[in-house]
C-alpha cells in the first residue's frame, strides 16, 4: 500500500509530455489527492529534453518532490538526466524494441521496464496513443480503478468521436495487461484518499482568475514567457464580462495602456516578466508620479537579460522594490502558494486603487507555470474596495470650476474622480504638480507632493503580509532559527523545516513573506530579535536578505542560503545547506 | 455652449509666436464649433513644449511621459468609449522616442485623434535635431549639419492604416481648424501632422518657409497610392485631408459588449466565482 507517489514523465518537447502528465495528475486529483506539479522545459518549439514532475501526497502538499518513484521515458534523455532522482527501488519504463524486464543494480536499485510503446500503439490503430499506453502502466502500477481514467478519456477526447475513445481505452488497458504480465510484483495500491472541492490550477490561472474576480476588465500586455499564460486565460475569460485583452506592441505599450485605462476609472493590469520589468520601468514612475492606479504582474525567470528565459529564478526583488527613477508609492506583494495568488491579485487591485499607486504582483516561474491542486476559492474573503473614486455626484458636491485632482488630505489620498464626469474636469500630470494638477516648481509644494505620495503607503498592510510557522510546538519567537522566503519556495521551505526540527537539536521556525515592500517592519520586529536569520533565495546576491538587513540589525547573525541555477531547491539541499549555515 | 474662457487652462509658459499657439486655438475652437463640453474629452500629451497643450486646455488632461501619450490615449478610449480622445505632442515625442506607438496606432484604428505639432526641432531641450529636421539641418547651437533623412509622418500613417490622415499648418487657422473637426469626427484613428514653428530654435522651417513652400490639397485623395505620391512630389509640404476611408474602429471589430466602468465597492460576485471555478474542477 502507497500512501503517496513522486511521478515523472519526460520526452522530447512536442511529444505530448505536458499533457500526458497533466492527465496523470488529474486523475491523481480525482483520487482524492493533494498534487503539486513541475515542468522542465526549453526556450524551443521542438525537440530538447522535457518532463513534467508530480508529487501526489494524502495531506495538502505544496511541493512537487525530489525525487521519483516512476518515471516513465518517452525518450532516451530522460533516464539519463533523471537516473539521479530515482528513488529507491523506483520503476521506470521506458521505450525500446522488446519488451523485457531487468532489475538494474547501481547507485540505486530500479526495476526497468522496456517496451515497444510506439509500434504497440501502431498495432492498436494510432502511434499517438502511445503515451495512453504509458499512463495505463503507471495507473496499473498504482492499481488506480480503470473508472477513473476512463472518464478523463471520455472528457478530453470526446469530442474527437468514439472511435478515438475506443482508441484510448484500449490503450490504457494494453498498458494494464502489460504491468500485470511484467511488473506484478511491483504493484502496489495507491488507496484513495479524502480530498475533495479542490481545484487544480497554474499560478498564471489563479493571478488572471483573482483578477478577474476583483473585476479587472482589462490587460494590456506582450507575450514572454512565464507570464504570457495570465494574458491567454483573460483574453478567454474577460468578454463574457464586458473585457478585453490586448496584446499590444511592447511593454512600455502595455504599462501605458493600462494605466490609461486605469485613468479612464476601469480596474486594469499588465503582466510580464523581467525584460518587460525594464521596459516598464519610465511608465511604473509615471503611475506613481500621476497616482493612477495599477497593477502590474512580474513573474520572474532567469536572468539578467534574455537569461534563462524558461528557468526558475527570484532575482527581480531589488527591480521591483526599487526600479525607476525618482522616488515613488508603490507596493510590492508576492504570493507564497497558487492559492494566495488568487486572493493577493484580488487585493492588490483594491490596494492600487486605496493608495492611487502601483501594485506590483511578484510571481516567478515556479508559481506561474505549474498545477497545484488548492481548496476551492472563497468569494467572501476579499471584497472590492474602490477606494476614494467618486461618482458623478460625488464628485460634483466639491462644487470645484477645475477639481483639485490632488487635494491634499489627512491620509495623503486625494478623492479621484474619473475623466468626462460633467463636474469634475481634472488634470493628471507626470510632471511636479499642485493640487490642481499644474506643473510647478515651487520648493514648498513640491516637499508636500513629495511627502503626501511616500506618506500614503508607508503604512499599508495586507490581509495576510506573512505566513509563520514552526513544529514541535515552539513559538515561532523562540526558535533559535528563523527561516525566511518568499515566493514558491514555500513548500520546500515548510517541507525541510519538518525534516530538520524532527533530527535536529536546534528550533527552528519559517517566515514566508508576501508583501515586501512596505516592508511590515512593525510586525516583524519580535521576530528578528537575537536569533539566526537564514534567507532562502533563488539569486545570486542575497536580495531578500539584503532587503532585511535594511530593516533589522541581523548583519553578524545571518546567512543566506542560494541558488541560481535556474532550478526551484530541492528540500535534501536546502536540508544539506542548512546544517552548514546553522553550524 | 462652451466658449474659449471655458476651455482657458493653466497660463501658457510658450515663446510668443510659437506655432503650437494657434494648435491650441485650433483645437478649442474645433470643440466650440462641435458643441462639445469641456468635459466630454481628454486630452493626452507627451513631453515638450507640445506636450503642455493638456495643461492649457480646461478639459480632462493627462500630461503623460516623453513619446507614450498614444499608448496612454488609446488605453483611456478602450476604458470609457465615451470620451473623446485626443493625444498630442511634439514631433520628437511622437516621431523619434515614440515611433513605434504610431506605427501601431495607425493600423490598429482606434476611434481617437493625434495631433502632431511639428516643428522639426527638439524645442523643450533647447533646439536639438528631431526625426523630422531637413538633411543638412544645421541647430542654432552649430551642430554639424543632420546627416540624416527626415520622417515622413503623413505617408508612414497612410501606408501602415491609418483611416484619417491630414496635414496643417498653425499659420492657416482656417483651414486647421476644419481639419481638426473633421478628424475630431471621423471614427477610427485620425491623424493630423501640423507644422508649427518654433520661433526660437528653428531658423529654417520658419512662418516664411511654410508660406512660400506649402501647396494645398483641396481634397482627399482616391487612394493610399496616390496620397503617398502627392506627398512624394511635394516633398512632404502638402496640407490639407491627404487620405480618407471608413471602416469598423477597433473596439467595434472586437464586437464586446463592453462593461468596464460599472464595477462597484461589494462583495465578490459569487455567482461568476463559481461558474469559473468549474473550469478547474476535474
Ligand atoms: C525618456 C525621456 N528622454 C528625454 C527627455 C527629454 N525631453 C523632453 S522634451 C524632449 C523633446 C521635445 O521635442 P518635441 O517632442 O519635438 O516637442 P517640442 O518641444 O518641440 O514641442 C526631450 C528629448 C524626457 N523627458 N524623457
Ligand atoms: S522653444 Fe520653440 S517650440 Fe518651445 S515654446 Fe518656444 S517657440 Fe515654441
Ligand atoms: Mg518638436
Amino acid at each position: 500500500m502507497r500512501e503517496a507517489v513522486e511521478w515523472m514523465v519526460g520526452g522530447q518537447q512536442g511529444e505530448g509530455v505536458d499533457s500526458t502528465g497533466e492527465l496523470f495528475a488529474k486523475a491523481l486529483v480525482k483520487h482524492g489527492y493533494s498534487v503539486s506539479t513541475y515542468k522542465q522545459f526549453m526556450s524551443r518549439i521542438k525537440g530538447g529534453h522535457s518532463n513534467f514532475k508530480l508529487n501526489a501526497t494524502k495531506e495538502r502538499n505544496y511541493y512537487p518532490g525530489d525525487q521519483v518513484d516512476i518515471l516513465l521515458c518517452l525518450d532516451n534523455e530522460s533516464l539519463l538526466k533523471n537516473e539521479p532522482f530515482l528513488a529507491e527501488r523506483a520503476v521506470v519504463i521506458q521505450e525500446g524494441t522488446e519488451t523485457s524486464v531487468l532489475l538494474h543494480q547501481g547507485e540505486s536499485d530500479y526495476d526497468l521496464l522496456t517496451v515497444p510503446m510506439k509500434s504497440l500503439a501502431k498495432e492498436l490503430g494510432n502511434a499517438m496513443v502511445q503515451n495512453m499506453i504509458a499512463i495505463g502502466i503507471s495507473s496499473a502500477l498504482l492499481d488506480l480503478p480503470k473508472e477513473l481514467l476512463h472518464s478523463f478519456i471520455r472528457n478530453v477526447y470526446g469530442k474527437k468521436g468514439d472511435d478515438i475513445v475506443r482508441l484510448n481505452i484500449d490503450a490504457l488497458q494494453k498498458g494494464y495487461e502489460l504491468t500485470d504480465e511484467y511488473l506484478p510484483h511491483r504493484i502496489s495500491p495507491l488507496g484513495a484518499a479524502e480530498l475533495t472541492d479542490q481545484l487544480f490550477i497554474s499560478g498564471n490561472e489563479a493571478t488572471g482568475y483573482g483578477s478577474l474576480m476583483a473585476g479587472c476588465r482589462f490587460l494590456s500586455a506582450y507575450p514572454i514567457t512565464p507570464a504570457s499564460e495570465i494574458m491567454e486565460w483573460l483574453a478567454k475569460e474577460l468578454p463574457a464580462v464586458g473585457g478585453t485583452v490586448m496584446q499590444v506592441e511592447d511593454e512600455i505599450a502595455g504599462i501605458c495602456f493600462a494605466i490609461g485605462a486605469n485613468y479612464s476609472g476601469v480596474r486594469a493590469m499588465t503582466s510580464t516578466s523581467g525584460p518587460g520589468l525594464s521596459l516598464k520601468t519610465e511608465a511604473l514612475g509615471m503611475a506613481g508620479m500621476s497616482e493612477v492606479p495599477i497593477v502590474i504582474v512580474n513573474s520572474q525567470r532567469g536572468g539578467p537579460s534574455t537569461g534563462l528565459p524558461t528557468k526558475h529564478e527570484q532575482s527581480d526583488l531589488q527591480q521591483m522594490i526599487y526600479g525607476t527613477h525618482g522616488e515613488i508609492p508603490r507596493m510590492v506583494l508576492y504570493p507564497a502558494t497558487i492559492e494566495d495568488a488568487f486572493y493577493l491579485a484580488a487585493e492588490s487591485f483594491n490596494l492600487a486603487e486605496k493608495y492611487q499607486c502601483p501594485v506590483i504582483v511578484a510571481l516567478d516561474l515556479g508559481l506561474s507555470m505549474n498545477k497545484m491542486t488548492v481548496p476551492s476559492f472563497d468569494a467572501k474573503r476579499v471584497a472590492i474596495d474602490r477606494g476614494k473614486l467618486l461618482s458623478d455626484k460625488e464628485a460634483a458636491a466639491f462644487g470645484e470650476e477645475f477639481f483639485s485632482r490632488y487635494r491634499l488630505t489627512e491620509d495623503g489620498i486625494s478623492p479621484r474622480p474619473k475623466p468626462g464626469m460633467e463636474k469634475a474636469i481634472h488634470l493628471t500630470s507626470s510632471n511636479e504638480h499642485s493640487e490642481d494638477g499644474y506643473i510647478t516648481e515651487d520648493p514648498e509644494i513640491r516637499t508636500k507632493m513629495m511627502t503626501k505620495r511616500l506618506e500614503k503607503v508607508r503604512h499599508a498592510l495586507i490581509d495576510e503580509p506573512f505566513k509563520l510557522q514552526s513544529s514541535d510546538g515552539i513559538e515561532p519567537e523562540y526558535a533559535d532559527v528563523l527561516l525566511v522566503g518568499t515566493g514558491s519556495t514555500y513548500g520546500a521551505i515548510a517541507e525541510a523545516m519538518k525534516r530538520l526540527n524532527s533530527e535536529n537539536g536546534e528550533t527552528h521556525a519559517h517566515l514566508h513573506l508576501q508583501q515586501l515592500y512596505p516592508l511590515p517592519q512593525d510586525q516583524l520586529q519580535p521576530l528578528f530579535e537575537n536569533k539566526r536569520i537564514i534567507t532562502i533565495e533563488n539569486n545570486y546576491t542575497g536580495q531578500l536578505l539584503n532587503l532585511l538587513k535594511q530593516h533589522f540589525p541581523i548583519h553578524d547573525r545571518s546567512d543566506a542560503i542560494l541558488q541560481f541555477d535556474g532550478n526551484p531547491f530541492f528540500v535534501e539541499t536546502l536540508i544539506t545547506k542548512m546544517r552548514k549555515a546553522v553550524s | 455652449m462652451a466658449t474659449m474662457k471655458d476651455l482657458r487652462g493653466d497660463v501658457s509658459t510658450w515663446c510668443p509666436g510659437c506655432g503650437h499657439f494657434s494648435i491650441m486655438a485650433g483645437i478649442q475652437k474645433a470643440i466650440i464649433e462641435l458643441g462639445y463640453e469641456p468635459h466630454e474629452f481628454a486630452i493626452i500629451s507627451g513631453i515638450g513644449c507640445s506636450g503642455k497643450v493638456s495643461e492649457y486646455i480646461r478639459s480632462n488632461g493627462f500630461h503623460t511621459i516623453h513619446g507614450r501619450s498614444l499608448p496612454v490615449a488609446q488605453g483611456v478610449k478602450i476604458g470609457n468609449p465615451e470620451l473623446k480622445v485626443i493625444a498630442s505632442g511634439g514631433d520628437g515625442d511622437g516621431y523619434g522616442i515614440g515611433l513605434g506607438h504610431f506605427v501601431h496606432a495607425s493600423r490598429r484604428n482606434i476611434d481617437m485623434s493625434y495631433f502632431v505639432m511639428d516643428n522639426s526641432i527638439y524645442g523643450l531641450t533647447k533646439g536639438q535635431t528631431s526625426p523630422r529636421s531637413e538633411h543638412g539641418f544645421t541647430t542654432k547651437a552649430g551642430t554639424s549639419s543632420n546627416k540624416e533623412y527626415p520622417v515622413d509622418p503623413v505617408a508612414t500613417s497612410i501606408v501602415n492604416g491609418a483611416t484619417f490622415v491630414a496635414q496643417a499648418y498653425s499659420g492657416n487657422i482656417k483651414e486647421l481648424s476644419t481639419i481638426l473637426k473633421r478628424a475630431i469626427e471621423h471614427r477610427g484613428f485620425s491623424h493630423v501632422n501640423i507644422f508649427s514653428p518654433c520661433v526660437t530654435f528653428n531658423k529654417v522651417n520658419t512662418y516664411d518657409f511654410y508660406k512660400e513652400h506649402l501647396t494645398i490639397a483641396e481634397k482627399p485623395f482616391a487612394t493610399r497610392d496616390e496620397a503617398v505620391a502627392a506627398i512624394r512630389e511635394n516633398n512632404g509640404l502638402i496640407t490639407g485631408i491627404l487620405f480618407e476611408e471608413l471602416r469598423d474602429d477597433f473596439q467595434a471589430k472586437l464586437g464586446i459588449d463592453f462593461d468596464m466602468q460599472s464595477l462597484e465597492s461589494g462583495e465578490m460576485d459569487e455567482q461568476l466565482l463559481s461558474s469559473i471555478q468549474a473550469k478547474f474542477q476535474v
